[in-house]
């Protein structure tokens, strides 16, 4: 190379090479090894150029160093771009092939979940447990005296016909009612006390709306000055929560032995809103729980100074309130551990 | 019960429709369960005069001009026998609805509407009704009980609505009545509330008699006191049997009693009426002029008037003359002393048994009544010595009888008077926490028959001795707010009660977590029955002389099937999971905790141990004894303990693939594969695996403090080892080992098994990955090499373990 005319033509000659063969590559990768002819050091037709340098006469070096430059940058801007082009071409036809049928069925980790009367009784102790309630786990084994006889019910009452008993022996038989624990905390705690009980309960009775195991709750309150309308309180506090902010509580008269007087509660039907419906036979009205203020005798029974104190309970059916908040129609469901029921239910 | 409304007012002015008299009964404790119009079916049926009747000829049928009053004269086709001129019968209009009965003329088949119509060419524009079509019997209206037309009065005039006339617009209500108030099963008894609850006046019923017949000479002995508190007994004479009044009948029949003679009709009226039991002995059947009251003998025998000979014993009170039974006391009377047609003198009884006695009785004899169901409720002596009267003066109603002196009243001195009881006005708001006030009180207390009489804060009551359930200021409090109203009741939020704190506790707590980690392994949460079969006990195979065959047995299961408190939770889960598979639910994951039953000794003397249990049972292609491994970990993890495991049996499982449980050293539970033979007992379609755990014994980790341990400085470094070993080695022992040999290694897992034709038949490979952890230095290159070294000498010494290339 001896004048500037002749690098001219060559770079002019390079340029041109570039552009018509850069237009023959299709993929990034050909860019890059194509990148490689042009720009490597030693044998590059551009990148060789530097290597040139020695033979170039001295006032010309400049020049010449100049111009190589120029090429240089523009080469690289060139296979930039290029590259830029190409990648981009290629990502659009990696995503195009990509193409799913987003209505194939998703895949889901199964997981279980806990029977409705847990989840029942978590969400009624989350409401009693916020309102200083302990949760108290009696046995389902019993002795007659605290299934009965201490909550105010000796063996020749009447009341004992409304619960039909499984003994298993002349003492013990299965507590036909969670307030059979009632007395044991009474015995064993001085008031205050409040306490929610829940657990299974058996009575004989199997057809078609009973089981002869299901599972209650009891609630008890013993302090001073506790009334009756403490327990309609708490209990309208309760069924908000339960069945929703305007359900609205009734109490009506009713017969328990340990409570007097004692209520059945009825909550304003929660699907018709109190006009009447299938749900609450027209009444719009449905029964909940069974309550009252404790008899003084179970008080005095336990040892609890009924002119000092006085108390509430009250018991509600857990599988009641599961079949009444799910819909589900059949109490023997429950307990058969059916997956089609069990997977319906999580709350 | 049953509450004719029409019997109700005999006793009670009602000055509200039948809907407001149901909410005030509802509100005042008295839930009516059912009510319906005695008519409720016929609708359009009006008086009829037949004007004129000509035979259609060639048929049974008789064409006839009806005068209907406003409704006009009617020509009306019938077939019935009874129809002529003159004659005065319910005619259903056109649109009318009547029953529609079956060939026999008695048998109702539903309701039909009457139409005009042609019968054999002659049109007829209704139909003349027999008793039966309007709903009524013979019992229910003289004369309804005949197979043609329901003749009326002569008086009847034509064109009036027949209901009111025939007693069809009459309402049976059917009200619940409380066990505290036996004094309300009776229809007197429940006019006494509704007197109450409307502010009207209450009619009782006439107990006034004349004594006209001659007395004889009798004694009546209660030999057991105990359970018969009150005995009363009364002769009457020149007893004359017959069909008892028209109105009578009609009572008993609206309550479900069919009527059968008037002395037999007298004790059940009285029963209805009064709620005391009573019954009629034909006096000349009481040999040895006396009644005993005592108990039965052992073995001793009566035939009931059902013809059903009972063995006794001496649980039984029996009624007897000076030589035998001859009434089952309570329950229901002997036949040898039964009321004939031929009788001609009779002894009432009138009587309180104990309530529970009778019960019990009734029902280990299998023998029941209305009488022994009210008997069972409770009855008082006040209405004992009342009935006695009723049952007196009703036998001079009807003409039935003469009236003796000849009366006994054995008793153990309880009073029929009213007893005071004395309450603050103070503590009976207590209760209800609202201000009732004291006029309100007093006022509610009158109409209730209670007398008050306010001094002060002092409320003096008189309590008939019928009102055995008032005792205390509570119970007053209960008759004011039933009768002031519940809607009175304002909300309050225990105001006065001290701050608890509350919540689960631990072990609660624990019980939960570890639910929702089963839950969060795809397992639902199942409840079982707390009782089992003793098929369950097969069921798993267990021996005659295994642990869990020392069951608590329910002296009284409803069946077999549920008589043995469960003692092991895996049959229940074994049948759920077949019963699954019997839906077509082919594979899923099932958990229980639920309490296993253990007695300290049999039969019971003590609680029991009430054992807290976890069960699992998996099954499906997918599952295998690892998964169910992995849900057995995975409690571990919920409690932050390990568990390990050991090579074990079980009757029920896979001899192969079944292991114990072991967590600290003490054996916790198991978990295995259910044995084919189970399986296919059961049409199971897949595999399926049960794990049991005895939560108890884990307890004691219950709460588990976690500790957080500091990340190490350097980075971990992790190697994979490729093992040659004889088969029978097990992964535990190669974990083992290693872990042994270099306390660096902090996690160890197995990646690889492999067995064939590249290795020696008797041998297999196994691959870990072992995960380093520096202490107090960063691991280097040599220092591993050192490590490994260790372990490698380690498994070829102790298990001849080398290296796979």
């Amino acid at each position: 190379m001896t004048d500037l005319n002749e690098l001219s033509q060559k770079l002019a000659s390079i340029r041109q090479d570039i552009e018509t063969e850069l237009k023959e590559i299709a993929d990034s990768k050909g860019i890059y090894e194509y990148r490689k002819t042009i720009m490597d050091g030693k044998a590059g037709k551009i990148g060789s150029l530097m290597r040139e340098m020695g033979k170039i006469p001295k006032d010309l070096k400049a020049e010449y160093g100049k111009r190589v430059n120029e090429i240089k940058n523009w080469a690289q801007d060139v296979f930039d771009r290029a590259d830029e082009k190409l990648k981009e071409q290629e990502m659009e036809r990696r995503y195009a092939s990509e193409k799913i049928d987003i209505t194939l069925p998703a895949k889901k980790f199964k997981k279980g979940n806990l029977h409705p009367n847990t989840q029942v009784r978590m969400q009624l102790a989350d409401i009693f447990g916020s309102m200083g309630f302990q949760i108290y786990e009696g046995t389902e084994i019993e002795t007659d005296y605290y299934n009965f006889t201490a909550l105010n019910t000796p063996q020749d009452h009447p009341a004992r016909d409304m619960q039909d008993t499984f003994y298993l022996g002349p003492e013990f038989l299965l507590r036909t009612q969670t307030s059979a624990g009632q007395v044991h905390v009474m015995e064993n705690q001085k008031p205050p006390i409040k306490i929610i009980s829940p657990g299974k309960v058996f009575r004989s009775d199997d057809d078609a709306t009973h089981s002869p195991m299901f599972s209650q709750m009891e609630g008890l309150v013993v302090d001073k000055g506790i009334t009756l309308c403490d327990l309609k309180g708490m209990l309208d506090v309760f069924v908000k929560k339960i069945f929703g902010e305007d359900t609205k509580t009734r109490l009506r008269p009713s017969y328990f032995p340990f409570t007097e007087p004692s209520v059945e509660v009825d909550v304003s039907c929660f699907q018709c809103h109190g006009k009447g419906c299938r749900l609450c036979k027209g009444t719009g009205w449905i029964e909940v729980l069974g309550a009252g203020v404790v008899n003084k005798k179970v008080l005095e029974g336990c040892g609890i100074d009924s002119d000092i104190y006085s108390g509430i309970a009250f018991g509600i059916g857990i599988e009641r309130i599961a079949m009444l908040k799910y819909g589900i129609n059949n109490i023997k469901l429950l307990f058969e551990s059916d997956l089609r029921v069990l997977s319906q239910i999580d709350d | 019960m049953l509450v004719p409304l029409s019997w109700l007012k005999e006793y009670v002015d009602i000055n509200v429709d039948v809907d407001v008299l149901e909410e005030k009964l509802f509100s005042c404790g008295f839930e009516v369960e059912e009510k319906h119009e005695v008519g409720s079916d016929i609708s359009g049926v009006v008086t009829g005069l037949v004007v004129s009747c000509e035979e259609i000829p060639g048929t049974h049928l008789h064409l006839c001009m009806v005068d209907t009053g406003a409704n006009g004269t009617l020509q009306i086709c019938c077939g019935a026998d009874n129809v002529r001129a003159g004659g005065r019968y319910p005619v259903a209009l056109e649109g009318a609805t009547v029953y529609a009965t079956a060939k026999d003329h008695k048998t109702v088949e539903g309701v039909m509407t009457i139409r005009a119509g042609k019968l054999r060419g002659y049109d007829s524009f209704g139909m003349l009704c027999s008793g039966t079509e309007l709903g009524l019997t013979e019992d229910l209206y003289p004369g309804a009980g005949y197979n043609g037309l329901l003749e009326l009065p002569e008086d009847t005039e034509p064109g009036m609505d027949v209901k009111p006339l025939l007693g069809l617009d009459d309402w049976i209500f059917d009200v619940s009545i409380t066990a505290n108030r036996p004094d309300c099963q009776s229809i007197f008894g429940l006019a006494r509330e509704v007197s109450a609850a409307l502010g009207t006046e209450l009619k009782a019923p006439a107990l006034d008699y004349t004594v006209n017949g001659n007395a004889v000479s009798f004694a009546v002995n209660v030999e057991a006191p105990d359970l018969c508190p009150r005995f009363t007994a009364h002769y009457v004479s020149d007893v004359v049997i017959k069909e008892s009044p028209a109105w009578m009948k009609r009572r008993l029949a609206l309550v479900g009693c069919q009527a059968i003679s008037n002395i037999v009709d007298i004790t059940n009226y009285v029963l209805k009426e009064m709620g005391q039991p009573m019954h009629a002995y034909d006096f000349s059947f009481l040999e040895g002029s006396e009644i005993n009251v005592r108990r039965a003998g052992e073995n001793e025998k009566i035939v009931t008037l059902d013809e059903k000979e009972i063995t006794l014993n001496p649980n039984n009170l029996v009624i007897c003359d000076k030589y035998r039974p001859v009434g089952l006391a309570g329950i229901m009377g002997g036949l040898n002393s039964e009321i004939k047609d031929d009788t001609k003198a009779v002894m009432f009884e009138s009587a309180k048994f104990m309530r529970d006695n009778i019960r019990k009785s009734s029902r280990a004899l299998g023998q029941s009544s209305d009488s022994s169901a009210r008997f069972a409720k409770g009855v008082d002596e006040y209405t004992t010595v009342a009935a006695m009267k009723r049952a007196l003066h009703l036998v001079g109603e009807l003409g039935c009888g003469k009236v003796s002196e000849t009366h006994f009243d054995v008793n153990t001195g309880n009073s029929i008077e009213p007893s005071p009881l004395s309450v603050s006005i103070k503590k009976v708001n207590g209760v209800l926490g609202i201000e009732v006030p004291e006029d309100e009180i007093v006022k509610i207390m009158d109409r209730l028959g209670f007398e008050p009489e306010l001094s002060g804060d002092d409320l003096r009551l008189k309590i008939p001795a019928y009102r055995e359930d008032m005792e205390t200021y509570q119970d007053v409090a209960e008759e004011v707010i039933r009768m002031y109203g519940y809607e009175h009741i304002v909300p309050t939020f225990i105001p006065t009660a001290q701050v608890t704190s509350g919540g689960y506790d631990l072990k609660q707590k624990t019980e939960l977590k570890i639910k929702n980690a089963l839950c969060a392994q795809g397992a639902y949460e199942g409840v079982h029955y707390s009782f089992f079969s003793p098929s369950d006990l097969d069921l798993i195979r267990l021996p005659e002389d295994a642990e869990e065959r020392k069951a608590i047995k329910l002296l009284n299961p409803i069946t077999i099937d549920l008589s043995l408190m469960r003692t092991v939770l895996a049959p229940q889960m074994i049948t759920s999971i077949a019963r699954n598979q019997k839906n077509g639910i082919l594979e899923g994951r099932i958990f229980e905790i639920g309490n296993r039953f253990i007695a300290k000794e049999l039969p019971l003397k003590a609680y029991p141990d009430e054992r807290p249990t976890l069960c699992i049972g998996i099954f499906g292609e997918k599952e295998d004894f690892f998964g169910l491994k992995g849900l057995c970990d995975t409690v571990a993890d919920a409690l932050d303990i390990s568990f390990e495991y050991a090579v074990s049996e079980k009757t029920f499982l896979h001899p192969f693939r079944t292991a114990d449980i072991i967590c600290g050293g003490e054996k916790i539970g198991y978990l295995g594969q259910l044995k084919y033979e189970i399986a296919r007992e059961l049409d199971m379609r897949t595999d399926a695996y049960i794990a049991e755990m005895d939560l108890r014994s884990l307890e004691k980790y219950f709460g588990k403090e976690r500790v957080f341990i500091p990340l190490p400085k350097y980075p971990v470094e992790k190697r994979d080892f490729s093992f040659v070993m004889d088969k029978d080695i097990t992964c535990g022992e190669v974990e083992k080992t290693i872990l042994e040999a270099c306390d660096m290694i902090t996690d160890i897992e197995l990646f690889d098994i492999y067995e064939g034709i590249q290795l020696p038949p008797n041998k297999k490979s196994m691959a870990f990955s072992c995960v380093f952890t520096p202490k107090d230095e960063k691991l280097t290159d040599q220092m591993m090499e050192g490590y490994v070294n260790v372990i490698l000498k380690a498994l070829d010494e102790k298990l001849g373990i080398v290296l796979r290339f």
